[in-house]
């Protein structure tokens, strides 16, 4: 069933790719190794090698060896800030001959297999602040190096095992003091901010006026004196973290976000081109290989990063329906699977799978149709790029291999 | 509890793809505003100009066609070019032009294609195409340029040039681009519609830089462009030119129709110019030479110049006045107590021997007659009321209106009414004797010498005219004109009125006021001399005629201005004509000399003072053509007309 939904996957994304770089007046095969899709069904072959390594290793061995995999990754997010080449102002990528690899993509790999094998010891529990610390800190270890190697887009992507925590006990107060904080953010963006303090303040004196008096202790009022702080010290600091903290490229994308008419040829040429060619898609879409918008130009980084263009353009709304409809049950099977798992490890690997897919279709589907910044990470399965292909295969079929013990298939 | 959490996350991953897929709902399905975007981005109207009609002549033969040219066009980035030097010489261009030529193609786009060199010959091209394989990043378009083979009728037929800023805001229905060809004169101008056929229209997809990436949805919404309709004139090229030849240092026109038709069988307006030197890539440097020219070669005189007819409007005083009954053909006047002069003529004329001498005081008192052939006592108010019919009379000769030839620009002229008279005047304050001059076709009479033209027709008919115009089939010959050029016109006067007058028409060319030698052997021509007077200088000769005299093929009006005398300089120039269509050759080779090294281009020294008036002022100039100073196009002959072969009897008009 996985294995169905993610074969589909990869299909539809190595034909897209194609429809994203195909020309008609050069009317190259699918099979043309010198464009993007001929290296895609590469890349696919390759992968398949990797699968049936994966297959047939030891599923012991990802357990056993969770922490070197984690050391090789760091090791490699170190060696490319020295050797790495420069590609678009950021120092991410090893080059052999014509393909790149991008270590940040593998690292999510090692950081799930890490954070896994940590909370598998017997005892671990996250309501317990040095175990959250040390799962913070596998965490940011390799996030940090990422963003020395000017990826922040990837970095962004280790958010996503805040999921796996709060289904391994992580206290909800966590995912929902992230939920605040983004949507603070995004209202100060929006919203005047003389307007949020008062309404944090009134917020504030609501909260503690439905309190019942039984429960107006000290502790209680201090909490919301302090969340209320909290909150106006954020807002007053969304300017300082827009205009000091992030790069003026990331400044626009957010302020694109917000209005993307502001500056449709600038800044907004991305976001405004992908979503008239998802739109001009209607219904049914253009039909294979017809789409225009996508096929000449328009629409950058179509093969990568806006694949999902070329699927909204040429197959519609129906085209995206399944599209979208693929992953929601991917996931949905994912966390279902990994609720079934006997032993913690594969477990808490499941969720950090299903988290790290779930964020980057999140990010990418969100950012082309305008409901998300513009992020440059890649659309699982279908994107083209070996790295994200290889990585996001690897880490799901070890997932699947681990499931696979507990049914009894593959095992040796 | 803990467990439940999968629930959460579930509901959590549902969620976002519903929120995502109702934003696509909404993107793709409910808000077409981006589908339309899209089209606009990607998909762009390439327009296909289609070719512009050609203008044929009565027999055939091509008076304008296009001639296939090339525009160079290059593309900065594709550009390889071995040796720029031995480039430079193949282009004809100096270092310094190709290098100009470069950077502005690659300041415009370095993707896309820019001119290079714009309306290339065939032979220029052929040269340059066998060596462009050498070089890449060139492209040619092929384009087309009005090419007139016969070097004639510039200004009947006009001109085509880039439409311009005005005529592109005021364009009613939008159809005309910044950069388009429109005929701007004559023809081309009156005919713009079928002439310039339908564009056709092209999409193709572009990517994000403009290249052109292929036709879209394999051309399935394209229209074909529809080459213009072809004009059939009845136009008699050869003619044409020869007159051309006749007029040569000369100023006026000569306009001939077919009697029968209504055809125009040539339109000469003098001085006139080549129209090739219009449709070169030299236009504006051309054009604003002849604009300077103070013989004004852009005016199309024979439908824009006016001037008074002189004595040739005695013919049509005189077939009214037999059709009134005011006079016989009999009718025989005094000259004594009239205020005009008459030229010797032997006594007791007729009306014919009034037309063959042109006797002023004859048509004084015709005049005199048909004001008062009405029972008011009073001569205020019968010179009034007689008037007003003459005026209706006159009009259906297409006198002081336009007569709607098929070209822009026609003036109405004027022909005076009794209103006319009573706001110069005052009501009851005028009289016979007050405008008596317009008996003879002076006073404040205007036409153009496309209407006498038109009267020659009138006479050559005997009392019917078709509407002169110049085409006589559109698309196909005789297929498609305006049902208005086929229809007849009665002037309302009877058949057997006009003999007399064609009587003394035929006497005036044989031994009347027509110099000796515009006789054509063989050929029986009846004319009509006229002297327009012209306080400027030299008094202006007209001529009208038509021949043969039963069953006319041509009538014919000819205007040369500052000719004085209508038989010494107008008649030879129609004779000529007339004899070279009738018999297709010339054997009054003494003549065919004598007008083509005559010259009578006005010499114009600084504005003079206006000569003090011999007659009642007229409100209007003589001739309200422009003053026309000399200058350089042809070395001006100032030599007085003298008549070859003077005859005793000879008189002028007045």
């Amino acid at each position: 069933m996985t294995l169905m939904l993610y074969i589909a996957c990869v299909l539809m994304g190595w034909l897209n790719v194609y429809a994203a770089v195909y020309s008609p007046e050069s009317q190259t095969s699918l099979f043309d190794m010198s464009t993007n899709a001929g290296k895609q069904l590469m890349w696919i072959g390759t992968t398949v090698l990797l699968i049936i390594a994966i297959l047939v290793i030891n599923y012991r061995f990802w357990d056993t060896f969770a922490f070197v995999i984690y050391g090789l990754t760091i090791l490699s997010l170190l060696l490319v800030l020295v050797a790495g080449s420069n590609v678009n102002g950021s120092r991410s990528w090893f080059k052999f001959g014509a393909f790149s690899i991008q270590p940040a993509e593998f690292a999510k790999l090692g950081t799930a297999l890490a954070l896994a094998r940590y909370i598998d010891y017997p005892g671990v529990n996250l309501n317990k602040l040095k175990d959250q610390l040390w799962c913070a800190g596998i965490i940011a270890l390799p996030a940090v190096l990422i963003i020395a190697s000017n990826e922040t887009g990837s970095m962004l992507v280790f958010a996503s095992f805040i999921i796996m925590l709060y289904r391994e006990g992580l206290p909800g107060i966590y995912p929902l003091i992230g939920i605040v904080v983004v949507t603070l953010f995004i209202l100060t963006l929006i919203v005047p901010k003389l307007y949020l303090f008062i309404a944090i303040l009134a917020l504030g004196g609501i909260t503690f006026f439905l309190t019942p008096h039984y429960q107006r202790s000290v502790q209680n009022v201090l909490a919301i004196v302090v969340s209320a702080v909290a909150m106006i010290a954020i807002v007053a600091g969304v300017d300082f973290f827009v205009n000091d903290v992030l790069q003026p490229h990331q400044q626009n994308r957010i302020r694109v976000l917000i209005n993307p008419a502001a500056d449709p040829l600038g800044a907004g040429w991305n976001v405004t081109q992908a979503k008239i060619a998802i739109g001009s898609g209607r219904m049914s879409g253009k039909g294979f290989l017809e789409g225009t918008q996508t096929k000449f130009d328009f629409v950058p980084e179509q093969s990568t990063d806006f694949i999902f263009c070329t699927i909204g353009e040429e197959h519609g709304f129906v085209g995206s329906l399944i599209v979208v409809g693929l992953f929601v049950m991917l996931l949905c099977r994912i966390v279902l699977l990994a609720e079934k798992q006997r032993t913690r490890f594969a477990r808490v690997y499941g969720y950090a799978v299903a988290g790290i897919i779930f964020f980057h279709v999140m990010i990418n589907i969100g950012m082309t149709i305008g409901l998300m910044p513009v992020i440059g990470i890649p659309l699982p399965f279908f994107s083209y790029g070996g790295s994200s292909l290889w990585s996001f295969s690897i880490l799901l079929f070890i997932f699947l291999k681990l499931d696979s013990r507990r049914v009894g298939m593959f095992t040796r | 509890m803990i467990e439940n959490r999968k629930y959460i996350i579930i509901s959590v991953f549902c969620l976002i793809g519903l929120v995502y897929l109702s934003r696509l709902f909404y993107l793709q399905i409910l808000d077409d505003s981006y589908s339309l975007e899209s089209s606009s981005n990607s998909i762009k109207r390439v327009i296909e100009i289609p070719y512009r009609g050609q203008i044929y002549d009565r027999n055939g033969k091509l008076i304008v066609f296009n001639t296939p040219v090339y525009d160079l066009y290059v593309t900065p980035k594709k550009v390889y070019i071995p040796d720029t030097a031995a480039f430079c010489r193949l282009m004809n261009l100096e270092r310094t032009e190709f290098d100009s030529i470069m950077a502005n193609a690659k300041a415009y786009s370095p993707v896309k294609p820019s001119l290079f060199l714009r309306q290339l010959s065939k032979e220029d091209f052929a040269r340059i195409q066998d060596a462009l394989v050498d070089y890449r990043g060139f492209e040619h378009v092929t384009s087309s340029m009005r090419t007139y083979p016969a070097h004639t009728m510039a200004n009947a037929v006009g001109y085509v040039s880039e439409v311009s800023k005005k005529q592109l805001d005021e364009q009613e229905t939008p159809y005309y681009r910044q950069g388009d060809y429109i005929g701007q004169s004559g023809l081309e101008k009156q005919y713009e519609s079928v002439l310039r056929g339908r564009r056709g229209i092209k999409f193709v997809m572009q990517n994000v830089r403009g290249v052109v990436k292929g036709s879209w949805k394999n051309g399935a919404f394209d229209t074909l462009a529809v080459a213009g309709a072809n004009l059939y004139t009845g136009i008699d090229v050869e003619i044409q030119q020869y007159a051309d030849t006749l007029m040569q240092n000369k100023v006026g026109s000569v306009v001939a129709i077919e009697p029968a038709t209504g055809q125009i069988l040539c339109m000469v307006s003098a001085p006139t110019y080549d129209p090739n030197i219009l449709s070169s890539r030299y236009f504006s440097k051309n054009y604003a030479k002849l604009a300077r020219n103070p013989y004004k070669p852009l005016i199309n005189r024979p439908v824009s110049a006016s001037y008074r007819p002189g004595s040739t409007f005695k013919l049509i005083q005189a077939v009214i006045a037999l059709q009134d009954g005011v006079i016989s053909p009999a009718s025989a006047f005094s000259h004594a107590g009239v205020p005009m002069k008459c030229h010797g003529h032997p006594g007791g004329i007729h009306l014919d021997g009034a037309v063959q001498y042109s006797c002023n005081p004859y048509f004084y008192h015709v005049f005199r007659r048909m004001l008062y052939n009405n029972e008011e006592r009073n001569t205020f108010v019968a010179s009034a009321r007689g008037l007003e019919d003459w005026h209706e009379r006159v009009s259906k000769f297409g006198i002081g209106q336009k007569l709607g030839v098929d070209l822009p620009s026609e003036l109405k002229g004027n022909l005076p009414g009794a209103d006319y008279y009573d706001k110069i005047y005052g009501e009851k304050r005028w009289k016979f004797s007050t405008i008596y001059s317009l008996s003879i076709g002076e006073g404040e009479l205007l036409i153009n010498p496309l209407k006498m033209a038109n009267v020659a027709a009138i006479m050559a008919n005997r009392g019917w005219f078709y509407t002169p115009h110049l085409v006589s089939g559109i698309g196909k010959p005789g297929q498609g004109i305006d049902p208005k050029y086929l229809e007849k016109h009665e002037v309302g006067i009877d058949a057997k009125h006009f003999e007399p007058v064609v009587e003394g028409m035929q006497m005036a060319v044989e031994h009347g006021t027509v110099m000796g030698l515009a006789r054509i052997p063989g050929i029986v021509m009846c004319g009509k001399t006229g002297t327009s007077q012209n306080r400027k200088g030299d008094d202006h000769s007209i001529f009208v005629a038509f021949a043969p005299r039963e069953n006319p093929k041509i009538a014919i009006a000819v205007f040369v201005e500052n000719g004085k005398w209508g038989g010494s300089a107008a008649a030879p120039v129609a004779s000529l004509i007339i004899e070279r269509y009738l018999k297709r050759r010339v054997d009054n080779k003494r003549l065919d000399e004598y007008i083509k090294s005559k010259s009578f281009l006005p010499v114009i020294e600084p504005p003079q003072k206006p000569a003090p008036p011999k007659k009642p002022e007229p409100p209007k100039d003589t001739a309200r053509k422009p003053m026309i100073v000399r200058s350089q196009p042809r070395p001006v002959l100032r030599t007085e007309p003298q008549p070859l072969n003077p005859k005793p009897g000879q008189t002028s008009g007045n």
